[in-house]
């Protein structure tokens, strides 16, 4: 076996990466671990290591990732950090690149686990110098201890009312928080309020949350009509509309989230096949119940492939990798289907609440879809509702198209945070189901990399 | 206003952004370094030329990107900041777009 030959390469260390991790490594397998982050823990369980001694401000649900990084760090693979992964082949092929040198590798069996990342907000004015999404808020608390006054949050999903938490608990002011829940959305997820008691806990952990910010003194909005961000080139204010009368808070700096989808790039590029899923509102990786995509030896697991949260997704990284060792012949399926009961059961649980979630944090698509014509769709190429209208006026009628047309989705971001909102506008402006306008095409090189990073290679 | 939270920020650092000395804990990445320095815009928009700054703070967003020890476009919230680094804002040159 070649030196650059694994039996199994993992893309993504986070909860499901790092459980898979550390669930092949009591074999004789050899497994080679990639991931973007300085450290392992992924963006939910970021910079865990750093802050082991002050856990406490941050939550539970993030202590609960200590264990799951330490297993992982205890089991000594191959473990490369900073590493980001530019190309995969359907036959297994790795090509990354670490500070400029590029390395390819190639794998018997592929995991990619690299998560969810924040749904795109196109509101008028995210482009704004002082706004950022409120995930990078949390990333910037937990990884560097970084926090900023007086910011207003916009929007809607667990997460915003976690990082609210955490904010409080830190002793660091927020202005206003604005939350765009739709009132619709809590009518719907009582249709789903028997699962929802599986999650019991969870959801009464989020009712205190939200107690604690009304509690504070912190202005709690809700029930707003429609929200814009204003300023000539840096945030000036947060505006929104409530009872018919648009009303402002100022402010240098906005927050905005609603909710995460999953990271697809790289699965698209290699040819997994996608779902529309329409109570998510967002693309999700076909896959089957091993984490098996369409592509022989690739298997996608944790919010990579559909957003169950990080939980659910360390189970998911266990029942993959049980399901890649009996792949590889080092145990039968029989003893595959035995030892992956316990994950599925405790899956299932974790799983049990989602629909009530789901229905409850479902954004609305008002905020999915924006209604102003001078709202940035594409950040990157700076293509705003207007444009992709005017693509469709004179003939384009598929997402992928409309990167021909109108540059949308051709910037250094590769779609991923214009991709979902271009499908959602086309299909509205067409007056078709999303599923069939599709998703933009997505090639390799899935990251930006230069010509001198490409000459590293060692390869002709 | 972005600012550090807790009693000591450990080891220090001296980088330079657009010829000024900032003195940053070891342990930040460059994006995190420069909001706690207040610095939030880094670059220009490619098509407006409009101030942008980092938005997702995880490698997706490339938002972030700025000049690094001379080298173009780094995604500068995954690059975790050293000594005596040489920083500028990503601008776009008009100048020699037109040429």
């Amino acid at each position: 076996m070649n030196d650059s030959t694994y039996d199994l390469i993992i893309i993504g260390a986070g909860p499901a990466g790092l459980s898979a991790a550390t669930l092949v490594s009591e074999y004789k397998i050899k497994a080679l671990i990639l991931d973007e982050n300085r450290a392992p823990g992924g963006q939910i369980y970021r910079g865990i290591e750093a802050n082991q001694k002050n856990t406490h401000n941050l939550g539970s649900g993030y202590q609960q990732g200590l264990g799951l990084v330490q297993s992982f760090r205890a089991a000594n693979l191959e473990y490369r950090c900073s590493a980001k992964v530019w190309y995969l082949s359907n036959d297994g092929k790795v090509s990354y690149s670490i500070a400029g040198k590029s390395y390819s590798v190639h794998g018997k069996q592929i995991l990619i686990a690299t998560g969810a990342q924040e749904r795109p907000f196109p509101l008028l004015g995210w482009t704004l110098d002082g706004v950022m999404s409120a995930g990078a808020a949390q990333i910037l608390l937990k990884e560097s201890g970084v926090v900023c006054e007086n910011a207003v949050f916009i929007g809607t999903g667990p997460l915003l009312y976690l990082i609210a938490h955490q904010y409080i608990s830190v002793g660091t002011p927020i202005k206003a928080i604005i939350d765009t829940t739709p009132r619709g959305n809590y009518y719907q997820a009582l249709k789903h309020c028997f699962g929802g008691l599986w999650g019991i806990k969870d959801i009464i952990q989020g009712w205190r949350w939200r107690r604690e910010i009304i509690q504070s003194n912190t202005q709690f909005i809700s029930n707003v009509d429609d929200v814009r961000i204003s300023g000539s080139d840096s945030v000036k204010s947060v505006d929104y509309l409530k009872n018919g009368i648009w009303q402002n808070l100022q402010c240098e700096h906005a927050f905005i989230h609603q909710g995460v989808v999953p990271d697809i790039n790289i699965s698209l590029s290699v040819g997994c096949e996608k779902i529309w899923n329409e109570r998510l509102a967002c693309w999700t990786i076909r896959t089957n119940e091993h984490c098996e995509s369409s592509i022989k030896g690739i298997s996608v697991a944790g919010d990579a492939c559909t957003i169950n949260g990080g939980v659910a997704a360390a189970h998911k990284g266990s029942i993959a990798a049980l399901n890649i060792l009996s792949q590889l012949n080092i145990i039968s399926t029989s003893q595959r289907d035995k030892l992956v009961k316990p994950f599925k059961r405790t899956l299932k649980v974790e799983i049990a609440p989602r629909a009530f979630l789901d229905a409850l944090f479902k954004p609305d698509q008002r905020y999915r879809i924006p209604k102003d014509d001078n709202t940035i769709v594409c950040r990157c190429e700076e293509i705003s509702l207007a444009d992709i209208k005017d693509s469709i006026r004179i003939g384009c009628v598929g997402a992928n198209q409309l990167k021909c047309f109108s540059r949308c989705g051709m910037g250094l971001c590769q779609g991923r945070f214009c991709g979902l909102s271009a499908s959602e506008i086309m299909a509205k402006e067409l007056g078709v189901a999303t599923s069939n306008i599709g998703y933009f095409n997505i090639r390799p090189p899935i990251k930006p990399v230069t010509l001198g990073e490409l000459a590293t290679l060692d390869e002709v | 206003m972005f600012k550090s939270i807790g009693k000591s920020r450990g080891e220090s650092v001296t980088i330079v952004f657009e010829g000024r000395s900032l003195v940053v804990a070891k342990k930040l990445n460059v994006a995190a370094a420069l909001l706690e320095s207040g610095v939030t815009s880094f670059r220009q928009g490619e098509v407006n030329l409009n101030n942008r700054g980092p938005y997702c703070m995880m490698g997706v967003c490339f938002d972030c990107l700025i000049t690094i020890d001379g080298l173009e476009k780094q995604q500068s919230c995954l690059i975790q900041v050293r000594e005596g680094m040489i920083i500028s804002r990503q601008n776009v040159n008009v100048s020699d777009d037109n040429e």
